[in-house]
C-alpha cells in the first residue's frame, strides 16, 4: 500500500539551474567590474573550501547508506509509541540527533515508526531533531560554510525546539486525528 | 585542526558502520557502497555550484541593501523577513547554506541568518514534496510543518537575547 520511495536524485534540476545562473552572472560581474586578480582570489578561496568539504560529503553518503541497512526499525518504533509520554518525545529527539543519514534515510525511518505505531508527535520531534540538530547534517553541510562557532551556537539554540514541537504536535494530533477518516 | 578532527571522527563512524555491515552480509555491504558513491557523484555539481556561487554572489550583493533588510539592527521584523525568505528558498542540500553564508558575509545579523537557515531547513517545499510526502502519511507531514512554524523565531529570539554567535 505504501508509495514507493523515490530515490533517484538528479544531479541537476531547476533549483540547481537557478543557482547556476546566479553564480555565473555573479562571477562574470566580478570579473568585469573588479578585474581578473579579484576574480581569481575569490575562485581560489571557494575551491579550497570545496576541496575541504568533499571527504565529509563522501563520509556522509557512506554513513547514510550503511545505516539504512543496519537500523533495527522495529526496536526504535517500540520506544516511541503513542503511550510513550514525554520520554517518547525525548527518545525521538535523541534518535533524530544521533542517527546519521540523509533525507533518503530519515523520512522512511519516520514513516516506519508511524507504521509500527509511533505517535505523530514523536515522529515530528524525530524529523525536526534530525533537521536542526543532526550532527552529520551539521558537520557535512553546514560547517564548511559557516565555521564552528556559528554552527555550535545555532545547534545550541535549536536543542529545545524538537521537544517543543513534538509536544505541540502530540497535543494537536489528539484534537484533530479523531476528525479524520483513516485513509492511510 | 578542528576540521581534521571532524574528518577523523566522521571516517571513524564510516569504518565502524562499514565493518558492522560487512560482518553481517558482504553483498549488502558492496551494494550500499555502490549506492553511496552514486549519491556522492550526483551531489558533486550541486556542492560545487553552492560553494563557488556563494563567494561570487556575496561579492556583488550591495551591502547597504543587505544591512537594511537583514542587518543586526533590523530586530524582529528582519527575522520575520529572513524566515519567509528561508521558506521560499528552494531545497537541495547546499543552496540555503550557500545563500545564508552569502548574507552573513555581506553584513546580515546572526539572529536573522539563524532564522533564515532554520526556516529553510524546516520548510523548503521541494524537500517536503520529494522526500517527506512519499515516505510519511501526508497529514503527519502537514502536522510537522504546522508545529514547526514558531521554531525559526524561537531560535533567532534566543540568539538575540544571548547575543551570540
Amino acid at each position: 500500500m505504501s508509495a514507493p520511495v523515490r530515490r533517484n536524485r538528479r544531479a541537476f534540476d531547476w533549483s540547481a539551474a537557478v543557482i547556476a545562473a546566479l553564480a555565473i552572472s555573479a562571477a562574470v560581474t566580478v570579473f568585469v567590474r573588479d578585474g581578473q586578480a579579484r576574480f581569481l582570489s575569490i575562485l581560489t578561496d571557494d575551491l579550497s573550501l570545496f576541496g575541504l568539504m568533499l571527504p565529509k560529503v563522501l563520509a556522509g553518503c557512506l554513513i547514510g547508506a550503511f545505516v539504512t541497512l543496519l537500523l533495527p526499525r522495529e526496536t526504535i518504533a517500540r520506544w516511541v509509541g503513542a503511550e510513550s509520554g514525554i520520554a517518547g518525545i525525548l527518545v525521538a529527539t535523541v534518535a533524530g540527533a544521533i542517527l546519521p543519514g540523509g533525507p533518503f534515510t530519515i523520512y522512511p525511518v519516520a514513516g516506519a515508526f508511524l507504521a509500527a505505531g509511533a505517535d505523530a508527535g514523536a515522529a515530528c520531534a524525530f524529523v525536526i531533531s534530525w533537521t536542526l540538530i543532526g550532527y552529520t547534517r551539521a558537520i557535512v553541510w553546514e560547517l564548511p560554510f559557516f565555521g564552528l562557532d556559528f554552527v555550535t551556537w545555532r545547534v545550541i539554540f535549536s536543542l529545545p525546539l524538537p521537544i517543543i514541537a513534538g509536544l505541540l504536535g502530540r497535543w494537536l494530533w489528539r484534537y484533530f486525528a479523531p476528525l479524520q477518516k483513516d485513509g492511510a | 585542526m578542528t576540521a581534521l578532527l571532524v574528518d577523523i571522527f566522521l571516517w571513524a563512524i564510516v569504518i565502524v558502520l562499514g565493518l558492522m555491515l560487512a560482518a553481517r552480509s558482504q553483498p549488502m555491504f558492496l551494494d550500499s557502497l555502490r549506492f553511496a558513491v552514486r549519491e556522492f557523484i550526483a551531489l558533486l555539481p550541486r556542492i560545487a555550484l553552492g560553494m563557488l556561487g556563494s563567494g561570487f554572489i556575496a561579492e556583488i550583493l550591495p551591502q547597504e541593501w543587505m544591512m537594511a533588510w537583514f542587518g543586526p539592527g533590523t530586530g524582529p521584523l528582519g527575522m520575520v523577513i529572513a524566515a519567509v525568505a528561508g521558506a521560499l528558498t528552494p531545497g537541495g542540500p547546499v543552496i540555503g547554506f550557500a545563500l545564508a553564508t552569502t548574507a552573513l558575509k555581506s553584513g546580515a545579523g546572526a539572529p536573522q541568518v539563524i532564522a533564515y537557515t532554520i526556516a529553510w531547513a524546516l520548510f523548503a517545499l521541494q524537500r517536503v514534496i520529494i522526500y517527506e510526502i512519499p515516505a510519511m502519511p501526508a497529514r503527519v507531514v502537514w502536522l510537522r510543518v504546522l508545529v514547526s512554524l514558531p521554531l525559526p523565531f524561537l531560535a533567532a529570539g534566543a540568539a538575540l537575547v544571548v547575543g551570540k554567535p
